[in-house]
């Protein structure tokens, strides 16, 4: 009796022949993942089945590839050991042997009972090595500076103006488009709040204040944090995993010098600049979309603005810039320069260093609410 | 099942980066069952023709046929199973290095969604054996491993599917001589037990003398010479003058050939 089942040369099938009271299998076609493919389940469900019977005789001579794959479907059907009467083909009896001898997966590593405990630890130690870690940049980084102080030839200008041109100058359309947009949403909502008390003017007082002293370095910060502190932190990352800040080392150049204290300084020169500049256009928007929304007119608005907003409140802005730009530049070089040389590392001190120096940011501006809560506030008696 | 249909088919192929020419007409079959290697100095385009092959770059004109199809009109379902046809072995490895040593090679056969997860681990402890690779590395990161042991896991990743086409960039390239060596015996032994065909760029005359069939010479932007080691040596090019037959070209050659 001859029970075939082939469907073309190449696809591994098989066919059973009974002679003399003796059943025998014999394999044929291609026993490969590539000839498998879909089929694959349903030929080790077949083949699985047949192996139940002892006495079965298989014949693998006719099997034209057989690769890895086919050979672990094999053997698994044989459930792990070799049937009582076996034909094989000595290339293929090579595969076998090496499954016979094969070495069980290592258990995946389980994770501990207290790790909710462990982690935490961790993340507590973790918070204190980034603490000192930063303070010791910082200290290095003032470290330099009075060596600069000494050698003032070997102040990196260059680096420092390239610095201030692609965080400061490449940064003014962004913070321009983001401070117009919140200058005009704020004015909306508050001079319709204001109209229907007939306060039209104090709109000016709102605006002025909350722009000057809090929005617009606020934008900035958090704008310049996201794009040139990511950015800051991604470079300096990228210089570890090619191994440039190595070369650095072994020619004597000094990180914190070439590399950090340029942009530190520069975030310095460019971020209360930048909070100059957003906080301007802001209040633009703001009085344009007053002028449309209750009519009050620019110029009445331009020049009531002093009186409304006093100057202190632009020295403490521009200040909270001058902090913040240099905070955002030293988290930023921290985390650069803790990336280990692999893609995984990047990505997450990226992240961490945006997320941190946005905190930072908002921190600071806390502080400096605290510290200058009375001054340049005018408040009517 | 060998037949004398080339696997790869490279017909008047150039390449241009900008206005910097590369390659100039390269016409290159190779056949099932061979290992070709490809040579040249430096920034002759030996990567950049083996990224061709992979279809991972577009030659500027002509055809690239893998498995007789062209691989840059044809259809996607098409073009992945012709992909899970070819394994790589990248210059650095490039293993995922968010994933461990396991997942890694476990990663193309979980593509496939036809093998059982059973299956899969036995596939992955069979290919690590293969290389070599104890399985108490298996849950190793790849930063954690030495230069060695990534090429080594990369190798068993290429192998992942079984496949008929290898790819191999640079395969001994940092590794120390008796690693290279033992990489060389591995891929020996792949040999006898898979039908392999194998593709390589290797600077490593040793590598290249024990392993290949054939050799291609890239020089002056154009193939050469394609044919058996001891024919290229009897050319008249200074590259290839300069390539097998200077002082270190000798003493390997020596040893392989019988050379004066």
């Amino acid at each position: 009796m001859l029970l075939s089942n082939r469907m073309d040369d190449a696809s591994p099938w098989y066919q059973i022949t009974i002679e003399q009271n003796i059943s025998c299998i014999k394999l044929t076609g291609s026993y490969t993942l590539a000839a498998l493919d879909q089929q694959l389940q349903k030929v080790g469900a077949k083949l699985t089945h047949f192996a139940t019977q002892s006495d079965l005789h298989w014949d693998l001579t006719s099997i034209q590839q057989m690769d890895h794959a086919g050979a672990i479907l094999i053997w698994r059907a044989w459930k792990m050991h070799r049937p009582a009467n076996l034909l094989i083909r000595p290339e293929h009896e090579r595969l076998f042997a090496h499954l016979e001898k094969a070495r069980p997966a290592p258990k995946p590593i389980h994770r501990d009972i207290l790790w909710p405990i462990l982690t935490l630890g961790r993340r507590y130690f973790l918070f204190w090595d980034h603490l000192t870690g930063i303070i010791t940049l910082l200290g290095q980084v003032l470290l330099n500076l009075l060596y600069l102080v000494k050698h003032p030839n070997q102040i990196p200008l260059r680096e420092i103006s390239a610095n201030l041109f692609r965080t400061g100058a490449q940064a003014l359309s962004i913070t321009a488009l983001v401070g117009f947009l919140i200058g005009i949403v704020l004015s909306y909502l508050s001079s319709e709040q204001l109209h229907s008390y007939g306060a039209d003017t104090f709109i000016i007082n709102i605006l002025g204040m909350s722009i000057v002293r809090e929005l617009g370095p606020m934008l900035a910060a958090i704008l310049v944090a996201g794009r040139s502190g990511s950015s800051m932190t991604a470079q300096l990352g990228v210089m570890r995993v090619t191994e440039e800040l190595d070369a650095l080392t072994v020619m004597g150049i000094p990180h914190s010098l070439r590399l950090v204290l340029p942009k530190i300084i520069g975030l310095g020169i460019a971020m209360p600049l930048v909070v100059l500049w957003t906080s301007a256009i802001a209040l633009l928007g703001g009085i344009l979309a007053a002028d449309l929304q209750i009519g009050l007119n620019y110029k009445y608005a331009l020049s009531n603005l002093p009186d409304a907003v006093p100057v202190a409140n632009l020295w403490i802005g521009m200040g909270k810039g001058v902090v913040c730009g240099m905070a955002i530049a030293l988290i930023a070089c921290h985390f650069g320069l803790r990336i280990k040389p692999n893609t995984e590392s990047l990505g997450e001190g990226t992240t961490n260093s945006v997320v941190t120096s946005i905190t930072a940011v908002i921190l600071i501006d806390a502080i400096f609410a605290v510290i200058f809560s009375n001054v340049g506030l005018k408040i009517r008696s | 099942m060998i037949n004398n249909d080339p696997i790869i088919e490279l017909q008047g192929l150039y390449t241009r980066f900008g206005s910097h020419v590369i390659h100039k007409n390269i016409n290159l079959n190779i056949y099932q069952g061979e290992i070709l290697s490809l040579v040249g100095s430096s920034g002759s385009g030996k990567t950049t023709l083996l990224r061709q092959m992979l279809s991972l770059e577009i030659p500027a004109q002509g055809s690239v046929k893998i498995l007789g199809h062209s691989t840059y009109d044809c259809d996607l379902e098409l073009l992945r199973s012709l992909r899970n046809r070819s394994g790589v072995l990248f210059q650095q490895g490039a293993l995922f290095s968010a994933l461990n040593v396991y997942d890694n090679i476990a990663l193309p056969m979980r593509e496939l969604h036809c093998l059982t997860e059973e299956m899969i681990r036995d596939l992955v402890m069979l290919k690590l054996d293969m290389v070599e690779v104890e399985a108490q590395h298996a849950n190793k990161m790849p930063a954690e491993l030495s230069g060695g042991m990534i090429k080594r896991v990369a190798l068993a990743r290429a192998l992942a599917l079984d496949p008929e086409l290898l790819f191999l960039d640079e395969p001994t390239a940092g590794l120390d001589p008796p690693l290279s060596e033992s990489f060389v015996k591995l891929i020996q032994t792949l040999r006898k037990e898979l039908t392999l065909t194998i593709i390589m760029v290797t600077h490593d005359l040793d590598t290249l003398a024990a392993l290949s069939t054939r050799v291609a010479v890239l020089a002056d932007q154009r193939l050469v010479a394609v044919g058996e080691l001891p024919d290229i040596i009897k050319i008249d090019h200074p590259f290839i003058k300069e390539f097998f037959l200077g002082e270190r070209g000798r003493n390997v050659l020596r040893n392989v050939l019988a050379l004066p």
